[in-house]
């Protein structure tokens, strides 16, 4: 029996199909059905459609301020760490002329994700709380008379946990667009007059945005997606969307942390299609 | 900075110079040279020889470790390549791929704080000049070799240089492009009236292009001059073995006389050699005589008489190649793995030889050129 080439072509789609539609197209399709559900309180759903869920989402000022909450701590994420990860790559690609020494820095760089997420999160207490590392060398120092409060259980430590965990995620795809770009190239700039700054802003910069945008894409959709670092970090004194729902789900409210899922992941895939808009990583790719 | 930019001429001389980069091994061994201003000078020689080296030296984009490179008589070590007034043509061009062609032409302007206006102008007509306009507002991705080669010269050429450095420029392109781009490349060189240092290790492009090609190898430079002294006078069996056309063979020379002398090889009985007032030669010395393979005459064995004033070797005919307007007859001879003569076609097929035949090659005795 001859295929014609469209049917070989599917049937080469079908491994990725067997793994999309029943872990990823399956789920979303319930969790939409869910969100259009109703609950009788104690955790039963019973479909009678409505959208009173999402109804009580868009009139509920809180859903406003949990979004303002998780995109400033996404942005500001977004901003440390690709400053950080732009910086680190560079150093990484272009001033390490030994390509062994880059690779064992670049390793070094994933040292941190050698131990678990919550170990990372708790080595920050020693080194941020009342009477940890910072506030007792500032006292030792002189140059607090009492400890600084907003290191520990703030907005501050929710971003420092979150560029400590993400800045890798810009790093990698950062690296991987700088170390493609010929060393010629440099010496091309150079050849005509560039300075360094000319050489970062018009040659390194532009040509690294592919990589920054795979990194945004990746720091923002976890942000985004995340509650636990916002509640241990900011000890309670911060929400998040994720974490809202997650409560919904704790007092079974199903149909209500459904509602909010979608909300949640529509206006994920919106940040992403920005992302993707700013930087045409197809075409920067195929250069 | 303004102040700092040489205003002298584009000629070039490289004094004692070498580089090495591990203070054991010298990838360029003490050259000198000197290149006049307004000449096409093609560094010519095999991968690793250092000539590219040279060439980055000249550009700043590395520093001799000793020796001095003066550009219009003035030392230039240590100054950017904006202040020495080069501009370097670079391998496979490296073009920013994400710039237009329009301000990959502009690149230098615009680093250099041109208003807009005038830079738009420049560039435009350096475009034009190179006939790169109707494709100026494509990415390089989206040009053709050839195109890409036209884009790279023009943003060399508009920084205004003393000196263009070009690295393998043609070595990116495809046979029949290459042939149409050197002539390309000859004709700005006598437009821009600037000088031209052209890497290469094709030897038939430097001849082609060159006022003067320079022979290197391991870092140093073997023979320098015209294409012609270096085609028709190579010094050594080297320069005459890379720049090819040539037949070599080795001897010792005997029966030195007045008006000539023998060369006498191990593999050979012995062949005739002339003699120059500006040679010295002694009898038993060992030399090496390049003969050119056009300048061949292919005879049967045992035919009556030698014509007066030619000499030869024997050998057995080991491959015929028709090239077309001549053809290409390898011979085992005179003790060397190729020995080959270019017969012209029509003289070839009055008598033809065949793979196995025996032969006596046959030259003229002054057409023999004596090497080191």
């Amino acid at each position: 029996m001859k295929l014609s080439r469209n049917a070989i072509g599917w049937l080469n789609t079908i491994p990725l199909l067997a793994v999309l539609i029943p872990f990823f197209v399956v789920p979303i399709l319930v969790v939409l059905m869910a969100s259009f559900m109703q609950t009788d309180g104690f955790g039963g759903m019973f479909m009678d459609f409505t959208l009173s869920n999402y109804a009580g989402i868009f009139t509920s000022s809180l859903t406003y301020s949990l979004y303002y909450e998780t995109i400033k701590f996404a942005v500001l994420t977004l901003i440390f760490s690709s400053v950080i990860g732009f910086w680190v790559a560079y150093f990484l690609v272009f001033h390490v002329r030994n390509p062994l020494i880059a690779m064992g820095l670049f390793l070094v760089c994933t040292v941190p994700f050698w131990t678990s997420n919550i170990i990372r999160m708790i080595s920050w207490i020693p080194l941020l709380g009342k009477e940890g590392l910072i506030n007792r060398a500032l006292l030792e120092l002189g140059l607090i008379n009492h400890p600084l409060e907003f290191l520990l259980y703030s907005s501050f430590a929710v971003v420092v946990a979150y560029v400590h965990q993400l800045t890798i995620f810009m790093i990698v795809p950062i690296f991987n667009s700088m170390a493609r770009i010929d060393k010629r190239i440099i010496e091309a700039a150079l050849d005509a007059g560039a300075s360094r700054l000319d050489i970062m802003r018009l040659i390194i910069l532009p040509m690294s945005k592919s990589g920054i945008a795979l990194g945004a894409i990746f720091v923002v959709s976890i942000v985004m997606g995340d509650f636990f670092v916002v509640k241990v970090m900011s000890g309670g004194g911060s929400a998040s969307v994720v974490g809202a729902f997650y409560e919904d789900v704790g007092v079974l409210q199903y149909p209500n942390a459904a509602a909010s899922a979608v909300v949640l992941t529509v206006l994920v895939m919106l940040m992403v299609a920005l992302i993707l808009r700013i930087v045409n990583i197809r075409r920067e790719i195929a250069r | 900075m303004e102040s700092r930019v040489s205003k002298g001429k584009g000629d070039i001389e490289l004094a004692g110079v070498a580089k090495s980069y591990d203070e054991r091994t010298y990838a360029v061994d003490g050259i000198n040279l000197k290149i006049p201003d307004g000449a096409y000078c093609c560094l010519l020689g095999p991968s690793g020889c250092g000539k590219s080296t040279i060439l980055r030296m000249i550009a700043g984009h590395e520093d001799p470790t000793v020796g001095e490179i003066l550009i219009g008589g003035e030392d230039v070590v240590g100054l950017d390549p904006v202040a020495r007034r080069t501009a370097m043509m670079f391998q496979s061009y490296a073009l920013f791929p994400h710039l237009s062609v329009r301000d990959n032409v502009a690149f230098s302007l615009r680093v250099k704080g041109m208003s807009k206006a005038e830079r738009d102008r420049r560039t435009e007509e350096m475009m034009e000049k190179v006939q790169i306009l109707e494709f100026a507002d494509r990415i390089p991705s989206q040009l053709s070799g050839g195109q890409q080669q036209r884009v790279a010269l023009a943003r060399a050429a508009i920084t205004e240089p003393r000196v263009l450095l070009l690295d393998e420029p043609l070595s990116a392109l495809d046979e029949h492009l290459r042939l149409k781009m050197r002539a390309e490349l000859s004709r700005m060189q006598r437009a821009l009236g600037i000088t031209f240092i052209h890497v290469t290790h094709t030897q038939l492009e430097a001849i082609a292009l060159a006022d003067m090609v320079v022979v290197m190898d391991k870092g140093v430079i073997r023979q320098a001059g015209s294409a012609r002294e270096i085609y028709a006078a190579p010094k050594d069996r080297y320069v005459a073995e890379f720049i090819g056309g040539q037949n070599v063979i080795s001897g010792r020379v005997r029966g030195l006389g007045a008006s000539g002398a023998r060369l006498e090889g191990s593999a050979f009985p012995s062949v005739d050699i002339p003699i120059h007032a500006g040679r010295r030669l002694e009898d038993g010395q060992s030399i090496d005589i390049a003969i050119r393979r056009d300048e061949i005459n292919l005879l049967r064995p045992g035919q009556a008489g030698l014509p007066g004033g030619t000499t030869g070797v024997e050998g057995a005919i080991v491959g015929v190649e028709y090239q077309g307007n001549f053809v290409k007859v390898l011979m085992n001879a005179a003790g060397e793995d190729e020995f080959v003569a270019y017969v012209p076609e029509r003289r070839f097929f009055e008598d033809d030889f065949h793979v196995g035949d025996r032969v006596f090659a046959a030259w003229q005795v002054e057409h023999a050129h004596l090497l080191v």
